[in-house]
């Protein structure tokens, strides 16, 4: 491939370099957020992993119980204490500290752009290919950038997980909000309604299903990632699916595999339910 | 008082609109400019008055959706104005727009833009609940607006689980509580049945005449635009093509296309007795002799005449041989020959009420005022004619109306107004045949049931033309 038409275009070190300089001039700003992070994510994974198992068992099999019933109370206990059992709760429980911050730092990023992106077409313009390049770029390819900024550890984990978890949050805000039946809105504007109790009364509530389909997605990528991000030293099941590959351990992997599996199904059946209990889909399946 | 005054507005909906607006004032037609856009409306313009009943009607498409919108700034007109009292909406601001929507004009949407998930009550109260007002006062009134529209005791359904006419009722009963002068209403009884929506009518026009409404009302259904308009706006394609009475768009429709819109109205709900009635064919004051009378009744070839007092208060009718029976046996005066059993209505009696009493009645009826004054006369004839409307693209050489009278009194008329020999009966047109006056079209209709109607058409031979 030396004698190419075109000349080789150094697109990846000119990347290089910006990074190179933002890191550099942002010195501060990134180190704030690191100590930001840190002291979200400290407490959190205290939360997670201090009390005995059977504790955070119950309470989560209750949540999962009360959004849907019993059976999936019943299944996510079961799961949880196979996760015990392959001696996996500490790196699960870091995981889900992980998942939990980021998906809601996610969240609180991604529903007001998707709230933006709805009323102006323009914003939507520019939002959309940006997002359509953060949801196709390899995994990966964001760790590079933020170990460059962040080092190793937790922080440069999170911050991956949060740009790669961001796209669906944004997406399906947008969406649930442009598909609120144009007349409800027009009522709303028709008796003289702010637009600020259109958004609340009307459009947000109508749009929740949807909404919350995009919060499902965001918590789904946001646990994906977090196993990927094990390989920049983030604590958690991604270490050990790391350490597995590494020494082609399979035992290790299958138990930290199948760890992952079961949180992801706990996540998504329970986030799934909770959509089902936003008013607007309980008033749709009552009629 | 006008409340709303639309002044040349255009609305096109597309990539190029002001291009669309000014191709359309040079003469462009709709489908020419569809390149540059959807011309929704083009060049309208039209007065409200206060507590009037303006009704739009028009086939679905022909912008009348697009219209009402602009009536309350919920779309911007591309060109001209809509004033709001004093308030132009292309200028007001935000903030004074959201206040008139709270306090002026309100609006009940074609598919009924309920919130789903609350329940009827508090979306009956939404209104309410966006002007400030508090919750118990809001949810009282919007209770008794549900009570109004027949929704009593469906409080705390969700709209999901109404038909679509309970769904439309919650639209009528919100709009309602908004209690604004102003009431826009886009389609608001289409999804109701029949009967329903009769009752809604007329609610709706109780309602208008207890609270003084203003009301603009969208529908395609022409018999609703003729019930409940005092004036009716036909649109067609984007454009206005008449407005007017019920009365003025069913006898003189603007054109073709009004013209057919209206031929399958139920003409009988609309017109009226005032619209229809003849001049009776002899009025006979009581003081009247049997001789004078039956020269008068000899000379006008009627069967039967009404008899009146010095004030023209309908007294009853007389028959021919009674009279002529009377002046044989030298009694002076009619006094004693009268017979009161005449069916009486007033001008605004619609013709649908008439048929039943003018089937009883010896005699046409008698239309009368509030003080029982006789003001004419409405003959079967009269009554069954009404029901057709009238031809489009008369001939040049048929005669308006007068001929069908005259066919009718053949018996007694030597020559028609076309010119036939007493005695001819014209044949009952073949609808096929394009060549056939379609003028001939009643009066072959009502030939056809001379013999039945043979008394009351006599009585009046002579009124040619009648009051109409
Ligand atoms: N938001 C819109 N965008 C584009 N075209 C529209 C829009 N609203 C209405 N139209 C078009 O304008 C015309 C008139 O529509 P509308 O006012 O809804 O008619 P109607 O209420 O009489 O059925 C139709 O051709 C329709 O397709
Ligand atoms: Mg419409």
């Amino acid at each position: 491939m030396n004698d190419t038409l075109v000349p080789r275009l150094p697109l990846g070190d000119v990347v290089a370099d910006i990074v190179d300089v933002v890191t550099k001039s942002g010195k501060d700003v990134f180190a704030a957020v690191k100590t930001g992070f840190l002291a979200a994510y400290e407490p959190l994974e205290i939360l997670f992993t201090t009390p005995p198992a059977w504790t955070i068992i119950l309470v989560i099999a209750a949540l999962a119980w009360w959004v849907k019933g019993w059976r999936l109370g019943v299944g996510s206990a079961a799961g949880l204490v196979l996760v015990a059992a392959v001696d996996q709760w500490d790196n699960a429980m870091a995981t889900l500290a992980l998942v939990v911050l980021a998906s809601v730092v996610a969240i609180i990023l991604a529903v007001p752009l998707g709230i933006w992106a709805a009323r102006s077409d323009r914003v939507s313009a520019v939002v959309r290919p940006v997002l359509d390049l953060m949801q196709t770029m390899p995994a990966f390819v964001y760790l590079i950038p933020t170990v460059v900024v962040f080092l190793t550890g937790v922080v440069p984990g999170l911050v991956a997980t949060i740009i790669f978890a961001l796209a669906p949050g944004v997406r399906f805000t947008e969406l649930g909000i442009r598909q609120v039946d144009p007349e409800v809105v027009e009522a709303g504007h028709a008796f003289g309604a702010t637009e600020g109790r259109i958004l609340r009364q009307i459009q947000l509530p109508l749009a929740l299903p949807t909404i919350m389909a995009g919060v499902n997605q965001v918590i789904m990528l946001s646990l994906s990632m977090v196993v990927i991000a094990g390989l920049t030293g983030a604590p958690g099941l991604g270490r050990d699916v790391v350490a597995a590959l590494t020494r082609v351990n399979v035992s290790l992997g299958v138990e930290a595999g199948l760890s992952v599996v079961i949180l992801a199904m706990i996540l998504d059946r329970v986030t799934a339910a909770l959509a089902d209990r936003a008013p607007v889909a309980r008033a749709l399946a009552r009629s | 008082m006008t409340a709303i005054r639309v002044e040349n507005v255009y609305k096109v909906f597309g990539r190029r609109p002001q291009e669309a607006v000014r191709k359309l004032r040079a003469g462009a037609t709709r489908d020419e400019v569809k390149s540059l856009g959807t011309a929704a409306v083009i060049d309208t313009s039209f007065e409200v008055a206060d507590g009037e009943i303006f009704v739009v009607m028009g086939l679905s498409g022909s912008g009348k959706s697009t219209l009402i919108r602009m009536l309350n700034g919920l779309w911007r007109p591309t060109s001209g104005r809509v004033l709001l009292g004093d308030d132009d909406l292309a200028t007001v601001s935000a903030s004074r727009l959201r206040a008139l929507r709270r306090t002026t004009v309100s609006m009940v949407f074609q598919h009924f833009a309920l919130l789903p998930h609350r329940t009827v009550l508090d979306n009956a109260a939404y209104p309410l609940e966006i002007q400030g007002v508090g919750k118990e006062e809001r949810r009282e009134r919007a209770r008794a607006a549900l009570e109004l529209t027949g929704l009593g005791g469906w409080e705390d359904s969700l709209p999901g689980q109404l038909s679509g006419g309970m769904r439309q009722r919650v639209g009528l009963a919100r709009a309602l509580t908004a209690d604004t002068d102003i009431l826009l209403m886009d389609e608001a009884f289409s999804a109701l049945d029949p009967l329903i929506r009769r009752e809604m009518q007329e609610q709706l026009v109780e309602i208008q005449q207890k609270l003084g409404k203003t009301i603009v009302f969208i529908t395609h259904d022409l018999n609703e635009a003729m019930y409940l308009g005092d004036r009716i706006a036909v649109m067609r394609s984007g454009r206005i093509v008449q407005i007017g009475t019920a009365e003025e768009i069913l006898t003189a429709p603007a054109d073709d296309y009004v013209a057919q819109f209206v031929a399958d109205v139920d003409r009988t709900r609309v017109l009226t007795a005032s619209s229809v009635m003849l001049r009776p064919g002899v009025v006979l004051p009581a003081a009247a002799g049997p001789r004078r009378a039956a020269r008068a009744m000899r000379e006008a070839q009627a069967a039967a005449a009404f008899v009146v007092d010095r004030d023209r208060v309908l007294l009853g009718f007389v028959r021919d041989s009674d009279v002529v029976d009377a002046a044989r046996a030298g009694i002076p005066r009619l006094d004693g020959l009268v017979q009161t059993d005449v069916a009486t209505v007033d001008e605004d009696t619609p013709l649908s009420e008439i048929f039943a009493p003018s089937a009883e009645s010896l005699v046409p009826v008698a239309v009368t005022d509030d003080h029982g004054r006789l003001l004419g006369v409405v003959p079967r004839v009269t009554l069954l004619e009404a029901m057709v409307p009238p031809e489009i693209d008369l001939p040049d050489d048929t005669p308006a109306d007068g001929p069908v009278e005259t066919v009718v009194g053949a018996g007694a008329t030597t020559v028609n107004g076309n010119g036939v020999p007493d005695g001819y009966e014209p044949l009952p047109p073949d609808d096929g045949v394009p060549g056939l006056a379609p003028d001939e079209l009643p009066a072959a209709r009502t030939a056809a049931s001379a013999a039945e109607v043979a008394a009351a058409a006599e009585f009046d031979a002579t009124t040619e033309g009648g009051t109409r």
